[in-house]
Formats: structure tokens, sequence, C-alpha cells
């Protein structure tokens, strides 16, 4: 057993907070770099530059990429051996959003009460949380501020099984392009099949916290995203849907087993703001 | 694609001049509001109150910034989704509104309300606060004080960088950008 003292924690995520509304990831930077190369509208290019731009001075002035510094969603991969120690593991998360969001002069967009009073809670409270027991002693720590106007344009089915891929492109497709400009343009598209109802959003979510740029290790799922990218890419939609080659960055797929009688299908959309900061303790 | 400076308030003839797809650059003052703020005005309005702002002739910014930090003028303030702001335009528009900052598209009904009113429908980049921020010269709550980053803010913006995706002509920038750039024949059908 290995100690892991919530003190550490509750720090870790106030930092990772404050981090990752500011500093866009590299692989996030480095494919807008190659979009901003291969647009062909003059409109979608200025777009970019803008995006390109703003990841630049956030990151020189420490000011959050986007005024929306999202749903705080954790995703914590603990070691079977590690034991946590001093204290709550829910308290040290909830404290150390509340803390980075204040103390970093993030934005407070959580409401209590969803269906009627939707009072703010003032510091972003609570997290959304998601643990996976996993082999080792170390704690992985991965915080992805979700804005909501990419959150707001999720989706979810569940097809016939003999809809097979060309149901789940319809889908993907279809979703890309109603969505438009709201989820911000050029997106990562997350994408979860298989499982139950709840863990394919889950799978779709967790698929936005692969790095662009590293491969799919399934070589059929990784020959299914080029094909969804190269067909969502075709739709027209664009930077902030201005029109242009580039409405999305990736798409990133997670399958699980699923029931004989199902084929459930996610989409988590992530815009190009993509926001994750992660540490290992 | 044109490219234009405008001082707001917009008068007639600039509204006149603009098209879907130009990139506009607005300097004056705009006023800052959302949801919570529309839901408001709009509620103000249905009792036959009077808004708190006099909106006649000027542009509303869909935004929510985050706090300023200290010295700072403002923090990230990009568009949020103007989307969520149709419910509530119909009638700001009959109060006299001549355009909206937001980002995304606009329902039908928003869409043929802008043009009845002769009002322009702006996109700004969204996920570009830090930079938008930077076009912010002043801030003030003028209203709506307990809403927090909802409250109506009156902004002074300078070159601040926009594109016309709704003219009073009926044009959309999200259709044409689309009916333009899309590959028919990679998505078959």
């Amino acid at each position: 057993m290995r100690e892991v003292h919530v003190d550490r924690i509750r720090e870790t995520v106030k930092q990772l907070c404050r981090e990752a509304a500011c500093l866009l990831p590299d692989d996030v930077v480095g494919a807008l770099r190659t979009a901003r190369k291969t647009e062909e509208s003059p409109l979608a290019v200025k777009v970019l530059d803008q995006i390109l731009l703003n990841a630049e001075l956030a990151g020189k002035d420490m000011l959050p990429l986007c005024q929306d510094t999202g749903t705080t969603v954790i995703f914590l991969d603990i070691g079977q051996d590690v034991h946590i120690a001093g204290g709550s593991l829910a308290d040290a998360l909830r404290e150390g959003v509340g803390a980075g969001y204040t103390e970093g002069f993030l934005r407070a967009s959580i409401v209590a009460r969803p269906f009627s009073a939707r009072a703010n809670t003032k510091d972003n409270t609570p997290p959304i949380v998601h643990t996976e027991i996993v082999a080792g002693d170390r704690l992985r720590i991965q915080v992805m501020p979700k804005g909501g106007g990419c959150e707001n344009m999720s989706r979810f089915t569940i097809m016939l099984p003999s809809a097979g891929k060309q149901g789940i492109t319809d889908f993907v497709l279809q979703t890309v392009e109603e969505a438009g400009g709201n989820p911000c343009p050029p997106i990562i598209v997350g994408l979860g099949v298989g499982g139950s109802a709840e863990y394919a959003m889950y799978l779709a979510k967790r698929a936005l916290t692969r790095k662009i740029g590293e491969p799919n290790p399934d070589a059929e799922e990784a020959e299914f995203e080029a094909e969804l990218l190269e067909k969502v890419n075709a739709l027209g939609v664009g930077p902030q849907a201005v029109g242009g080659r580039c409405t999305a960055l990736a798409v990133h797929l997670k399958t699980y087993p699923t029931h004989i009688a199902s084929l459930p299908v996610a989409v988590n959309l992530q815009c190009h703001s993509a926001r994750l900061k992660e540490a290992v303790l | 694609m044109a490219e234009h400076r405008l001082r707001l308030p917009l008068s007639d003839a600039d509204i006149e001049k603009l098209r879907t797809g130009d990139y506009v650059y607005l300097s004056g003052p705009v006023y800052a509001a959302r949801d919570a703020a529309h839901k408001r005005m709009v509620e103000a309005l249905s009792k036959g109150e009077p808004l708190p702002v006099d909106i006649r002739g000027l542009v509303i910014y869909y935004v929510g910034p985050t706090p300023a930090k200290p010295g700072a003028v403002i923090g990230s303030a990009g568009p949020t989704t103007s989307e969520r702001m149709d419910p509530f335009t119909i009638p700001l528009l009959e109060a006299g509104l001549r355009g909206a900052i937001g980002k995304g598209g606009r329902t039908p009904p928003i869409r043929e309300a802008l043009q009845r009113h002769r009002a322009v429908y702006f996109l700004a980049v969204g996920g570009a606060g830090a930079l938008l921020a930077r076009q912010i010269k002043s801030v003030e709550v003028v209203a709506y004080q307990d809403l927090g980053t909802e409250a109506i803010r009156l902004l002074g913006l300078e070159d601040f960088p926009v594109i016309v995706c709704n003219d009073i002509y009926g044009g959309d920038l999200l259709e044409q950008g689309k009916a333009q750039w899309r590959r028919s024949e990679v998505l078959g059908g």
C-alpha cells in the first residue's frame, strides 16, 4: 500500500483547475495550427487565427482561454495499491475545485436546484467525478473544464444492432451538423459505442482525454475514426460554423462489449478550447 | 469578404451597408447580457414596465465574463450561445434593439424578426475570450447586480472583431458557409 494524503490531492486539483483554464494543451494547439495551414475558406482562416492568438495571449497573461471555465469534470484512475489517507477524498476534490476557481478568478458556472431556483454555488462546486480502479500504486488525476455550449450538444441513442457502422456514421454527422456553431468548432468528437446507456456516454467523454494524434490502439476503430473525421469535415460547417474545411480536429472512439439486443451510441462534443490537465501522484 | 470599422451605436446607413460574411471591427458602447438578464427584461416588458437600461438603437453582447483580476478591466469575455436568447429576442427587437453579438446560429423566426426590425446579428469567435477581453476598454455594471456574472454591464468596445451572420437582407452565414464548403461527393446521398 502506498499512501497519498488528501491535502496533496486538494492542492493538486486546485492547481490543475487554474492551469487547465488558461493553458491550451500542446496537442490541441498543434492540431489547430495544422487546420490553419490546410483551411481554404478565408473567413475560417481569420477565425482560426483568432483562436491561435487567443491561446497565446491566455497562456501569457494566465487569463482563462474562454469565459466559460466549465463544469469541472475530474477523472481519477486510482491504483489498487493506493491508500488515500488523512480525510475524505470527495471533500478534497470539492475543496480543491472551490479554491482553484475562486483564487484563480475563474467563472463559477454551476447552479444548484437545476429545474427551479438555479442558484449559483459561487465556487463552481461540486465537480463531476469519475473513478476507475486500475493496477499499480499511483493516482492519476485529470481535470477537464467542460464548456456548457459543447456539452449541450451531446446526443445519445440506442440503435438496432443491424444499424451498424452506417447507423453510427449517420448519427454522428447529424449531431455535428445540427450542433452548428454552438459547440465552438473546430470540435473534437467523443464517440462512445457499446456498454449500457450511462456507460456509453462515459466512454464518449473519456475518449476526449486521449491526445490528438495519439492513435487508437485498435486498428478497426482507428480506421473508423479516420472515415468519420473525413465525413465530418465534408459537412462544410467550418470553424465557428462560418463555413470551411475544418469542422473537427479529431474523432475519438471508445467501445465496450454490449448486450445482444443493443447498440448504444453516445456523442459528446468538445470545443476547440479542449482544456485538460493531469497529474500523477 | 468586405471589412468595416464602425462606431456604435450603428446608424441606418451602417446597417444597410453590412452584408453576411463581412468582417467588422466595432467600437463604442454595447450592453452585456445573457440568459438570466434576458428573462428579467422580457418579464418587465410583459408587465408593461420600463427596461432598466435604454436599449433603443443599441447592440447586446451575449457574454458572462470571468471575474476581473485585480487591476484588469474585465476577465475572459467571449460570446455565449445565442440560441438560448431566441425566446427573449423578439420583445427586445420590438423595444428598439438593433443588433446582437453571440456565437452559433439563430432559429428561423429570429432570423425573420431581425430582418423585419432591420437589426443585425454578429458572430464573435467563441472560445477567444482572452483575445476579445483586450478589446473591451471599460465595464460598468448597470442593472441586475444580484445576477453576478449575468448582470447587465455597459461595455466600451474598441476594434472588437465580429463577423456579420444575419444582415437585413435575409442572409445567413451558417447556411451560406455550409452550402459553399460542403463536399457532397464525400458524404454521398
